[in-house]
């Protein structure tokens, strides 16, 4: 950051011509931007030439064969809709793929969660270790990242990883991706959200995992995220009614991450974060069959950070995945 | 007696009925949008000199490409061509005396400064910070922005979209002149009927989610923010299921505008009229499909991304034919390069510069790299302004003298054609690449490193700014004291040439009846 501002205070103009590829996925999308560049170059290269080549030729006043100009020509016609189309469906193909890597469900990929806020990204850790504007990562760990927000959407883009994902309020979307190169990389918003949208912006840097491993247990603080979210269970009185031995009658949460759920009006969902966050802040819309629609809604009461934590706690409970 | 010649008075022009004169009317209101929200980009450019946030707080950054946004998009682009060009025009071309609803069709112009009346008003007023797109809940529950006023502008000047459309549909459907069979129209008229389908069934839509919007604002109802029990996203989906098809608004009658300059200028007919028409209605149909692709990172469900983006590269075929078909119909042709034949190759070659790229963005994995970032400006700005801007100038020095009955300067005509071309490249170009070494768009300040290209970006906006002035220049005199236009001083085949310059009040003295395909041109006849 100094050394930047030095450069600029300097007027010196650092011009960079490409970015790294620090991701698995970079190579891939990389492969598919060039190959595109060179057909579709290629193609408009070809229809450049040809129109100045007509212009010159067939130009008002030259002397040239005119006769038997055709109209239309139908196989020809043909043949440049299907060829268009055969290439495209092609090369969606390829995209469709490297796509889905991006969104790939690897139960062995660390968890990071990341909550946009105007105008700062608030960054956890499982052991609970917090940063601001900041990812520390370790390189060739798979990593998923969880992303929410507290008020509009954004959007977590690293240019060097060709990921990004917005973050939108009201749900918990996800991004997968793994390290493939140390240092530091730019982490930009770039979903418009207000007044510093521009400045919304972070430092993400992959580290050896030994060194990860040891940044990460630095000043650990006094608990994980997942004994933070059972603080956060009490406090907010959650423990008063889900306790098992409470004289409330509320579902029992042990185990309830990654179980199926009987709903009241008949409808069975999967408690995942989304149907967790929901039913913390808007309890009466998915109620458990058998149960009262008595709980409370936590809005105003639990931050989207609080919200992650219970989450934690609550996996931390047992799973129902393997 | 010429329609020019039936009142001089303001009020004969504001009360007048006759489409050439509702044509003026929308051209000079356009106009005045045009540079407006020119002069917002003007301000932009030049904030974007330094990578620091200098001159205008970031606030009034954000403002002015708001409202750059919202003026070019609604008050200049979607009426350019059809308002203008289109209501001038179409009854003409199909051997008509009027649009179905002479009443309407000034009505229509009435919403429009309405519309604009209230959009101004917000400016005035001090802003937008929300950018066009109006994201929820950015724009219900965080802005403290005029947002309503803005809103409604543009919920009003839809309507005058609609009754536009709607007056185009049926004088399509009831009023060509004897003979005038569907596959005898010029493409013009096909284009324009194409694109009145999409503003009547896809404004509605629009109007129907700013009103949402506004609701949401002022009365708190719960639709798209999640606090209340709303959704986003829901938001996403409902405004781009307009504003995709609103691209093809803009971009088909533009393709119109190209397809009669360079037929004529080609002295050929257009290669492959059918497939043309197919195209046209092609891409009118599939561009309600594609919304989505705007959303691939916003947390829609892959497997919709999946099927937007396959969706996404089928509207490209159409594209990608008529493009074809235009080098085509240069072949064995007898070229003159017209001012209007310039702006016309250019627009060729930037729309197949911004189509092109528009296939990166189709292609869901490099999305996801490259949205949201100066690479999506470029991309667009090919299309709206290269493609769509480039055939509406080719349009007004095509029609010129047969809209005021008087010649430009030629000479100056290529220059303004050639200036603009230059200066959009070097300001749209370099976006390019800002976008895929990862600028993100509506950025007030920025890391150093992608000085060098904006600030190649600004130098070519200034090159742009001045070939947007110079035809306001001749133009501005060729109105006074330009030389008087025959009939048909371009030798063109359309009916609109087979009357007076200025055309009578009533189009045609004689209903014309048509007798054969269009375009009946022949690049070995003799020229006088």
């Amino acid at each position: 950051m100094a050394r930047r501002a030095t450069a600029q205070g300097r007027g010196r103009c650092a011009v960079r011509w490409s970015i790294p590829q620090a991701s698995d996925l970079a190579g891939r999308v990389d492969a598919l931007f060039f190959t595109l560049l060179a057909v579709t170059g290629l193609v408009a290269l070809a229809i450049f030439v040809l129109i100045v080549i007509f212009c010159i030729r067939y130009r008002r006043g030259a002397r040239v064969d005119r006769s038997g100009a055709p109209a239309n020509n139908f196989p020809l016609e043909l043949g440049w809709t299907l060829t268009p189309l055969a290439i495209f469906l092609a090369i969606f193909g390829w995209a469709a793929h490297v796509y889905g890597g991006f969104y790939r469900d690897d139960p062995s990929a660390m968890p990071v969660w990341v909550v946009g806020k105007q105008w700062m990204w608030k960054v956890e850790h499982a052991n609970g270790r917090r940063e601001i504007d900041e990812v520390h990562l370790p390189l060739g760990r798979p990593v998923r990242v969880v992303l929410a927000s507290e008020d509009v959407i954004h959007s977590f883009y690293v240019p060097a990883f060709r990921v990004k994902q917005d973050a939108v309020p009201g749900r918990y979307t996800m991004l997968a991706f793994t390290p493939t190169r140390e240092g530091t990389f730019d982490l930009r918003c770039s979903e418009y959200c207000g007044t510093d949208h521009a400045r919304m912006a972070g430092k993400v840097t992959v580290m050896a995992p030994a060194a990860f491993d040891a940044w990460l247990a630095q000043g650990t603080p006094a608990a994980s995220m997942a004994a933070r979210g059972f603080a956060t269970f009490r406090r907010l009185g959650c423990s008063g009614c889900h306790d098992p031995r409470s004289s409330v009658h509320a579902p029992d949460l042990n185990g309830i991450y990654g179980r199926v759920v009987h709903l009241q009006d008949g409808r069975s969902v999967v408690a995942d974060e989304a149907y967790i966050r929901d039913s913390i802040l808007l309890p009466k819309r998915d109620v458990v069959a058998g149960f009262e629609p008595v709980m409370p809604s936590f809005q105003g009461e639990a931050s989207e950070g609080d919200i992650l934590e219970i989450i934690a706690y609550l996996k931390s409970l047992g799973t129902a995945r393997p | 007696m010429s329609y020019l010649e039936e009142g001089f008075t303001l009020r004969s022009w504001l009360t007048t009925r006759d489409h050439k004169r509702i044509g003026i009317l929308y051209a000079v209101a356009i106009t005045v949008f045009f540079f407006l929200g020119g002069a917002a980009a003007a301000i932009i450019r030049l904030e974007l000199l330094t990578p620091q946030g200098d001159l205008v707080s970031a606030d009034t950054y954000n403002k002015l490409f708001t409202i750059h946004g919202v003026v070019m998009v609604w008050f200049f682009l979607i009426p350019s061509i059809p308002s203008t060009l289109g209501n001038f025009l179409l009854p003409m071309m199909i051997g008509a005396r009027e649009v179905a609803f002479p009443r309407l069709n000034i009505v229509s112009w009435y919403i429009y400064v309405l519309g604009a009346t209230f959009t101004v008003g917000a400016v005035i007023a001090g802003g937008v910070d929300t950018g066009w797109t109006f994201y929820t809940p950015l724009s219900t529950l965080f802005s403290n922005t005029h947002v309503v006023a803005a809103v409604m502008g543009v919920f009003i000047v839809g309507f005058s979209s609609i009754l536009t459309g709607l007056n185009f549909i049926v004088t399509v459907h009831r009023m060509r002149a004897p003979g005038m069979t569907w596959f005898r129209m010029p493409l013009f008229v096909w284009a324009n009927y194409a694109t009145s389908l999409i503003l009547v069934l896809a404004t509605p839509v629009l109007a129907m989610t700013l009103l949402l919007l506004a609701a949401e604002r002022l009365l708190h109802v719960g639709i798209f923010d999640p606090a209340l029990g709303g959704d986003p996203l829901l938001f996403q989906h409902l405004f781009w299921f307009y504003s995709h098809p609103a691209v093809y608004i803009m971009v088909l009658p533009a393709m119109g505008v190209v397809s009669e300059i360079i037929t004529c200028f080609a002295r050929k007919r257009i290669f492959g009229y059918k497939f043309m028409c197919y195209a046209i209605l092609g891409i009118a149909g599939f561009g309600f499909l594609v919304w989505g692709h705007h959303m691939f990172v916003s947390g829609q469900s892959a497997y919709a991304g999946m099927v937007f983006s396959m969706l996404s590269f089928m509207v490209a075929v159409p594209s990608a034919i008529k493009v074809f078909n235009w080098t085509a119909t240069l072949y064995k042709g007898s070229i003159e390069l017209t001012a209007p034949m310039l702006y016309a190759l250019g627009f060729v070659g930037l729309f197949t510069i911004g189509g092109m790229t528009g296939l990166y963005l189709a292609a869901i994995a490099l999305d996801v790299h490259l949205t949201d970032t100066y690479f999506v400006i470029a991309h667009f700005h090919y299309i709206m302004v290269g493609g769509s801007v480039m055939a509406y100038l080719g349009g007004i020095h095509f029609w010129w003298p047969k809209i005021t009955g008087r010649l430009y300067s030629e000479a100056w005509g290529r220059v303004a054609a050639i200036t603009i071309f230059a200066g959009f490249n070097l300001t749209f170009f370099p976006q390019y690449l800002l976008g895929f070494l990862g600028m993100p768009r509506r950025y007030h300040s920025y890391p150093p490193e992608f000085q060098l290209l904006n600030v190649l970006s600004s130098a070519g906006a200034a090159v742009l700014a001045v070939g947007y002035l110079l035809p306001l220049v001749y133009l501005g005199w060729s109105l006074f004291l330009g030389k008087r236009a025959p009939p048909n001083p371009w030798q063109a085949r359309g009916l609109e040439w087979k009357t007076a310059s200025p055309p009578p009040k009533e189009n045609f003295h004689e209903t014309p009846e048509v007798d054969a395909v269009p375009y009946a041109y022949d690049p070995e006849e003799k020229l006088a």
